[in-house]
Formats: structure tokens, sequence, C-alpha cells
């Protein structure tokens, strides 16, 4: 068995003893990534000499009995949406390609105060606006289970990376189910903490009262070693909570007696494949199994999840976005070929003796900001950025973003009462399993749909994670999504302990590669 | 009124609060730094950064807002202000659009020249919001390339915004004035309008009685007025245009051509002139910023902030004339300089017993000292204790007015106690038993005054006074004229 087919705590227990150094291991998935990567494009970049150093260095303090970190010498895969201080950090989109933020993401410097060694950093939908991974300005991510198929997004490659043993764990960033759909879809565990339970400083920000960012990993026992370290307060995050971290690690193996599970009527209904049911309900007779009780509960206000998330995210994204404009930093457009075309159309306009249209005509200001935009941007994320500009507009607020926020509460109070009756709602993560590249491209109303079960959480601001419970008929994985209420992380881990202790899907690898 | 309209003018001031830091990250506020050296990622707004926010900012916000009087909703939140332009690097201002920490405040302005009567001036809300950076244009070379420096991007703001209550450019310069005053008693801002920690915004416009009634001319909004006599001016001036222009155009507000405008002050020209009116029909699209939490403040903060505003102008005005009997005109004078003019004021009130030459000798002499100087009362050598034993001299005879000025005088020069500064001026009280032989003397040389002051006119004895004076300098001329007469009655 190779190193890399093993799970991140196992790996730790074989660094801790001494029978592996993290120059080995570091050297081994780096060997992996660059084997298998040019076929899956889960990284935009890999600093080989880096990582390597880094492991040196963690060895050396090991070898000389200093005290190390929780991670110390595991590989951690960055989503490339967060901030790495001096390195590039380009959220997959032309606008960031050159951009290298002065300082690290709280997160990343946890990592590395945690003795992680930063192994590369994974490819995404632009912005993570996305659920296919195949609006990266770089290229898409291949599903490592089927190479003609989406990884899923927008945290697309952090789960393949996983998935396909390039890193024993990863960053992702979840907004709308961007962990927990490629984690459903790729095979692998992926977290969305509870809002507020991981700093988003250095977060590059799409909709800052959805995004959090989690971890991916290959069982619910290393999500929970990663976690102890990614939670906790941030005074630089006015929206972090300041409340105690559990002890994730040590906790995540002790079972849960008397769990209530709950099935949301609503997320078995119209467009869940009956492939993704038949395994989402097998799961559940595992923990019944278990000694899992399970109820119905309902969900009613989810119908109009897809169209609040619709509003309440782009109206954010268009204001997170605005900052991109190539006055300080990032792409900007070619000056002088824009001040050529504005005295092209300058001169064509007084040639026409059109005074009103010379009057309306750019001045070059507005110019370099509307081409910037337009070639810093991808589709995905203009539609995006236009639709919140229109729904914030005057006459449009209160129809669109005010009623939108309105629904949200309302779907948060279904939740607050289905875990009345129950510790945790189980159910699908996506309608189907990873379709195929391209097929959704010009369909982007089908693409919304596909966060149907996921963006509940984030609307709710409730924790969820994903965790494989089968596969598909084209040996696709399928994922089982466990929500719970707000900071009850703990449970949700222990919960997926349980199910990994009594099943196998996760321990599965992509046979392709 | 002589013209035949009314003003209407409401005020938009806004304060750069004197945090030590920014409103949403830890960088200096302090003015004058090269450009671009007091930021970071959060006030230049790289991706990722998160605004978090200054709770001294609140805490000075909150307590200006109660001194205005203000009402302090228990809930308060910050949006976006949004809007493209290369001063402001995140897109957006986190402002106050529909919650603002304060609301339906007054602040009282009067006149002691008694131009216009007491009034009290609605303040509609006080609220917080970040500063932009500056934009340079550098046009050398035709260039016309522009520098941004991002220094002040994040400084804290407070935005007052008046109702159209006042009537005339002297009402509007008294309340900016009352409302700077207030700003110092409260030491929540330099108030410094160089260095831009004050701005002012001007709405204007006329309310014109015509055959056919009253109608109203279009609001010019009024901007880059540099001090307060600059502001005056402009609404003098732009009180007169819109006279003007209604005048010959008839155009009214709502009418087409009617619509708000906005003009800026040409200082060198003294005339206002438009400016490019874009951004009037601009969209701001605020909404709740989702970085930040809603603030809370509770009753008992708000009373514990009352508690601790300490006595503010108008009180202090009050107090001033009935404790010590000063003028409102002198109170006014008094309060204008400062708290810490008016505790030396005070103070040697107290100490001499008499508010009203003690309000003469500060506004005269110290005042013109301290003018001179360009000097506070804190540099002022002389204690109010010290002055006061100078006052209870001339009080007492011993000096007169004008010796009294001489001393004061050699003290600041000096350092000297009253005592001292006397006898260094040669100052000393005169003997009796000198002082009936100088009179003897002076009477038997001026046969003349006694024969006149013996028929009855006492006034020729003040030919005396002169001579008795340059004789001895320090002999008291009221004693010398009682003393004269005493001895002529008697011969
Ligand atoms: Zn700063």
């Amino acid at each position: 068995m190779s190193l890399t087919d093993l799970t991140a705590t196992e790996l730790l227990a074989k660094l801790t003893q001494g029978e592996i150094t993290s120059v080995e291991l570091t050297g081994v998935f780096l060997d992996r990534i660059a084997a298998v990567d040019p076929t899956i494009h889960a990284f935009l970049r890999i600093d080989r000499p880096a990582a390597l150093a880094r492991a040196a260095e963690i060895d050396a303090r090991r070898a000389s009995g200093q005290p190390l970190g929780a991670l110390a010498g595991l590989p951690v895969a960055l989503k490339d949406v967060l901030c790495t201080a001096g390195e590039p950090t380009t959220c997959a989109s032309r606008m960031l390609e050159n951009f290298r933020p002065p300082y690290d993401a709280t997160v990343v410097a946890r990592l590395r105060a945690a003795d992680a060694v930063l192994i590369g950093k994974t490819n995404m939908d632009e912005f993570a606006m996305g659920g296919s991974n195949e609006n990266s300005a770089f290229g898409p991510v291949h599903n490592p289970w089927d190479t003609d198929r989406v990884p899923g997004g927008s945290s697309g490659g952090s789960a393949a990376a996983v998935a396909a043993r390039m890193t024993p764990l990863a960053i992702g960033s979840d907004t709308g189910g961007s962990i927990r759909c490629p984690a459903g879809l790729c095979g692998v565990t992926g977290l969305k903490p509870t809002y507020g339970r991981v700093s988003r400083y250095g977060l590059v920000a799409f909709a800052s009262s959805l995004d959090q960012i989690g971890p991916l990993a290959r069982t619910a026992e290393d999500v929970a070693l990663i976690l102890g370290v990614l939670a906790g307060h941030d005074p630089a995050d006015s929206t972090s909570v300041d409340r105690p971290v559990p002890d994730y690690a040590r906790t995540v193996s002790k079972p849960l007696s008397g769990l209530r599970l709950g099935l949301a009527r609503e997320h078995f209904g119209e467009g869940l494949e009956g492939q993704v049911e038949r395994a989402v309900r097998e799961a559940i007779k595992v923990y019944e199994s278990l000694g899992a009780t399970v109820r119905e509960v309902s969900l009613p206000h989810s119908k109009y999840a897809v169209a609040t998330y619709y509003l309440i995210a782009p109206c954010e994204a268009s204001s997170n976005l605005a900052r991109y404009d190539g006055a300080h930093y990032g792409h900007r457009t070619n000056q002088e070929a824009m001040l050529a075309e504005l005295e092209i159309e300058r001169k064509a306009l007084d040639a026409a003796g059109d005074t009103e249209g010379l009057d309306r005509l750019d001045n070059a200001l507005v110019r370099m900001y509307r081409r910037t935009r337009s070639e810093g941007f991808g589709p995905e994320v203009r539609r995006r950025v236009m639709l919140g500009t229109y729904a914030l507009s005057a006459g449009y607020y209160d129809a669109y973003y005010l009623k939108a926020l309105k629904v949200r509460r309302l779907i948060r109070q279904d939740f607050d009462r289905a875990f009345e009756e129950v510790d945790l709602l189980a159910g699908p993560v996506t309608p189907t399993p990873a379709f195929r590249l391209g097929e959704k491209v010009d369909d982007p109303l089908s693409m919304y749909l596909f966060d149907l079960f996921t963006i509940g959480a984030n609307l709710a601001g409730i924790g969820g994670i994903s965790i494989p419970c089968g596969f598909s008929a084209e040996g696709l994985p399928i994922g089982l999504q466990l929500q719970a209420p707000p900071f009850e992380e703990e449970r949700l881990l222990r919960a997926a302990h349980m199910f990994q202790t009594a099943t196998d899907w996760h321990t599965r690898k992509p046979p392709a590669i | 009124m002589t013209e035949p309209y009314t003003i209407i003018i409401g005020l938009e001031v806004h304060v750069q609060l004197s945090t030590a830091s920014k409103l949403f990250c830890g960088c200096s506020t302090a003015f004058g730094s090269p450009a671009n050296t007091q930021t970071c990622p959060v006030c230049i707004g790289m991706p990722g950064s998160l605004p978090v926010m200054n709770r001294e900012a609140m805490a000075l916000a909150l307590k200006t807002a109660v001194a205005l009087n203000c009402e302090i909703p228990r809930r308060t939140k910050w949006d976006r202000k949004q809007y493209y332009y290369p001063d402001l690097p995140k897109g957006y201002q986190i402002s106050q659009f529909d919650l603002p920490l304060s609301e339906k405040g007054y602040l009282t302005i009067s006149d002691s020249r008694g131009r216009f009567e007491p009034k009290p001036i609605r303040i509609i809300r006080a609220h917080l919001e970040e500063d932009a950076g500056k934009s340079m244009h550098d046009e050398v070379a035709g260039k016309g390339d522009s520098r941004i420096d991002l220094n002040r991007t994040g400084t804290p703001l407070l935005e007052v915004v008046s109702e159209p209550d006042l009537r005339s450019p002297v009402e509007a310069r008294a309340y900016l004035d009352e409302l700077k005053l207030l700003l110092n008693y409260l030491d929540v801002s330099d108030c410094n309008m160089q260095e831009g920690s004050l701005r002012v915004d001007a709405n204007i416009n006329l309310h014109i009685d015509t055959p056919e009634g009253p109608v109203a001319t279009p609001i010019v909004e009024v901007k880059n007025m540099n001090s307060f006599r600059a502001v005056e001016r402009a609404l003098d001036f732009e009180a007169q245009r819109q006279y003007e222009v209604w005048q010959e155009t008839g155009t009214i507000m709502g009418a087409p051509g009617g619509h708000k405008t906005t003009r800026g002050w040409d200082e060198t020209a003294q005339v206002t002139v438009p400016q490019r009116t874009k951004e009037e029909s601009s969209d701001y699209r605020y909404f709740p910023d989702p970085d930040l939490v809603p603030v809370t403040t509770t009753e008992e903060q708000v009373e514990a902030i009352r508690a601790g505003l300490g006595e503010l102008p108008a009180a202090l005005r009050e107090r001033l004339q009935k404790t010590y009997n000063v003028t409102p005109y002198d109170a006014d004078v008094l309060v204008n300089q400062g708290r810490e003019l008016v505790d030396y004021f005070t103070e040697l009130a107290d100490r001499c017993g008499d508010g009203k030459m003690a309000a003469n000798w500060v506004e005269q002499d110290v005042l013109r000292w301290l003018n001179d100087r360009q000097i506070g009362i804190g540099e002022f050598s002389v204690s109010a204790d010290a002055l006061a034993g100078l006052l209870e001299k001339i009080k007492g005879g011993d000096l007169t007015t004008s010796r009294g000025r001489d001393v004061l005088t050699a003290m600041l020069d000096s350092g000297q106690s009253v005592d001292a500064a006397m006898r260094k001026l040669g100052i000393q009280s005169v003997d009796q038993n000198e002082l009936e032989t100088l009179c003897g003397e002076l009477l038997a040389a001026n046969p003349k005054v006694v024969e006149d002051v013996k028929e009855g006119r006492l006034k020729a004895v003040g030919a005396l006074i002169g001579q008795a004076k340059s004789r001895n300098p320090n002999v008291n001329p009221g004693q010398v004229r009682e003393l004269c007469l005493k001895l002529i009655e008697r011969m």
C-alpha cells in the first residue's frame, strides 16, 4: 500500500512514531501530483522546493525534540481563494492572475502554526461561483472517478485532489454547497462548519453572509483533526463567534447513542435521481442498524431556497467584487488600446454630429473600469455581478433583496423547528452524481438547481457534512449529507465517523488513476 | 428682512473624529504623512480583508449625538454605499443608511449681536462613516495623470445633517460656529478645516412670494467651501444668484430645469460655479454590510454618556450670566474661547469677587495677549490667582486701571509676582504724610486753583492731579483730589 492511500490520521501516527519523515511524505504526494494532476488539473500552483523545505524544517524540529503543532508534517492543499502572503492568490480569475496578497488568511496562519506543509493551491470556479468547476479561468478540474465528468464546485480542485490521493487534507470554502457538493461528487468527506465557526479573514469574499471555510479529507476522523486547527474566534473577523472549540479529534470516535435522524420531506422529492435516493436511504438504514431513530420532518420554505440564494449571493457578490476595478491591483486593461478605442468612438460620433452620443461617451476612467472588468471576469461572474447590481438597484431592492432576507429568516426558522424534533438532518448532497463536463454550461438555471439540497445550510448558517454513501451504476460516488444545529460540528463528525466505521465507501479509490 | 424672499438653508457637516486609529482598521489617522504610508489590507480593500469596528469612534460619535440632543436608537447597523471612484478602493463606503446611530436632535443658535433671535436648528441625523482617500490630479505636461493617497481612507467621519431650518447665511455661520464650539468642548475633533477634518456642504434655495403665491427656486448643493467665512459668502452669493436667475428665467423647483444641482465655491473669483452633475442620478445601492455586526446601545450606556458630557456651551453661557453677572455678549466671548479659558475666568471672578471686572480683564487684557502671540490660556504665565491679587489692588485704590495694566505686562514679561512687579516699576503706596506735604505744596503753588474751588468750581482741582502724578507717579489720583479739597476747605 502506498503512503498516499493512508488517511491523515494514519500518516500523522507514522510521522509521530518516526516511521516516516515529512520530507518523504511530502515528496510522495508531490510525485503523485506530478503523475496524476496533468489529467485532473486539481492544482493551480505547486511549489515543490518550498513544500520540501518546510517539511525538512518540521522534520528537523521533530528530530531535536521541539514541540510541534497538531498537523506537524502533513500536507494540506489550499483552495486558491485563501490568501497566502507573497504568493499568488488568483481565485481562478484572470482578474487576480498576478495578485499576491501581502498577508495570510487567518486559517492559513493557523495551519502554518500547526506545522502543516502547504503543498499547493487548488483550482476552483472563478471567485467560488459555480457548481461544476468549469468556471475556472485556467481550465476545468476533472473528476478522478471519470475524467469526462465534473468534480463539482466550487471547491472542485480540493475535492479532486483528496479523491485522487494527491493530498491527505485540503481546505475549501462553501457558500451554497461548494465544499459538500464536490465532496459528494468526488467521494470524499467535506464539512461546511457553522457560519462564524471559522474565521473568514483572508478568504476572498464571494457572498460574505454565506461564505464559510471548511476542510475536505478522506474520513470524518481526518476532518475532525484539521477542524480543531481551523476553528476558533478571530478578532479580525467581526462575524466569527467567540465560543470554545471542542476537541473534535478526541471526541470523533465516540458513537452517538439514541441518535434521532430527520429526513426532510422536501429533499426526497422531484429532481432527485432514483439511484441517489436509493443510496441515501440505504445509508439511513445503516444508521438505524446502529440504533438511530428516523422520522420525517418538513422544511416548508426550502422550495424558495434556490431563488433566495440566487438573490442574496449575487447581491453581496456584486458589492464584494466592486473592488476589482483595475485602479489598485489585479488586472487593468491596456491603457493605450483603451484610449485609442475611445478616440475612434469620439471621432465617429463627432463626424456624425451626434452631440448626445458625445455627451454620453465614457470618460477614460469609466472606460478603464468597463474594459478591465469585462476582460478580467468570466461569464458566470459577470452574470452574478449583473444580477446582484440589478437586484440592489433603487426600485428593486424591496422586491428582491429585502424579500429574500425575509424568506431567509423563514428558512432558518424551518431548520430551528426541525431541530426541536431531531438531532441531525440526513439526505442527499446533490440530485444526481457527477454530470459530464459541458453538459450544463449553457443552462445556468439547471446548474443553480444542482445546489438545491446544500444552500439551505448556508442560508440558515448551520453546519453540514458530506460523506460517501455509495456509487451509481456508472461507478460514480454518491454523497450523504448530514446537517446539524449551529455549532454542533462535534455531533456531525461523530455521526459521520459512526457511519464510516460501519461502511467502507470512503475507502474506495478512483480506479482510473 | 428687506429681500422679497426667504432663504432656506440646510447644512451637512462631515467631522473627522479624533481617534488614534481608523474606523475599521488599526492604521493611524495622523494628518500630513507621506502618501500611502498609513494603509493596510483592510483600508485599501485588499481581497479577503475584513473590517472591525473601532469602539472609540462609536463612543465619540455617540457622545456628540447625545450632546446634539439626538435620540439614540437601541440598535444601529452598517451599510455599504456603493459607487466607483479611484479613491474608494473597495468600490463602496461603509456608512449608515436607514438605521443611523442617532436622529432627531437639535442645536440652539443665538447671536449676541442680536441679528436673529435664539432658535433651535433641528438635526435630522448624525451617523458614522469611513472617509475616502484623496485624488490628486496632476495636470503637468497635459498628461492628466491622477495620483491616489489612501492615508485618509477609513478615517472616521461623523456626518451631521440639519433640517433646512436656517434662514440666512448669518444663521448658517452661527450654526457652524456653535457646532464647532460644541465639538471642541466635547473634545471629539480638532475641527481643522484646512486639513479637512471639518467639511461643510450646504443646500440652499429661496422661497419667493409672488402675486400668484409662493414659489421655490431649485435647490442647489454648494460644495468646496474651505472656511466658515467661505460658507457665509458662498451662501450670500448663491441666494442673490438664485434670485437673479429666477427673475430672468422664472424656473422653479420641480419644473423642467428645476432639479437639484451641485455648484462649487470658487474662492478666488468669489462665485459659485456649476459642477458635473452626473452623480445626481446615481443610485448608491445601499445594503447592510454583511461583514459587520449590528451595534446595540443600552439606555444605561446613553445615560452614562450624558452624565459624562460636562457643562456644554449653552449651559455655560447661562451660568456665567447668572452667577457672575456678565452680559450675554461677555458670556458669549468667554465661552467661545473654550472650556479652559472659561475655567480661568471663573477662578479669577471667584477670587476677586467681581465678575464684570474679571470679564473685562480677561476679554481685553488676557485675550489680547493670547491673540497677539497666538497662544492658548494654558501658556498664559499669570495664574488666575495672581491676576486676582492685582485686581484686588486696583479695587482697593492702590493702583489705577492703567497702572494695573503696566503691572500685568511686567508680570507677564518677567514672570514676577504682583508685588515684585510693582516694586520693579517703582510703584509703592504713598505714605499719608508724604501725600499731605505734596498736596500742601501744590496748593501753595497754585492760588488760582484754590480760589476757583472756593468759589465752587470743584473741577479746577483736576489741574493739580496731573502735577501730583508728575512729581510722584505712585500717587493715587482719587486720594490727591480728596485731600486737596479737604485742605482747601480748611484754608
Ligand atoms: Zn488600515
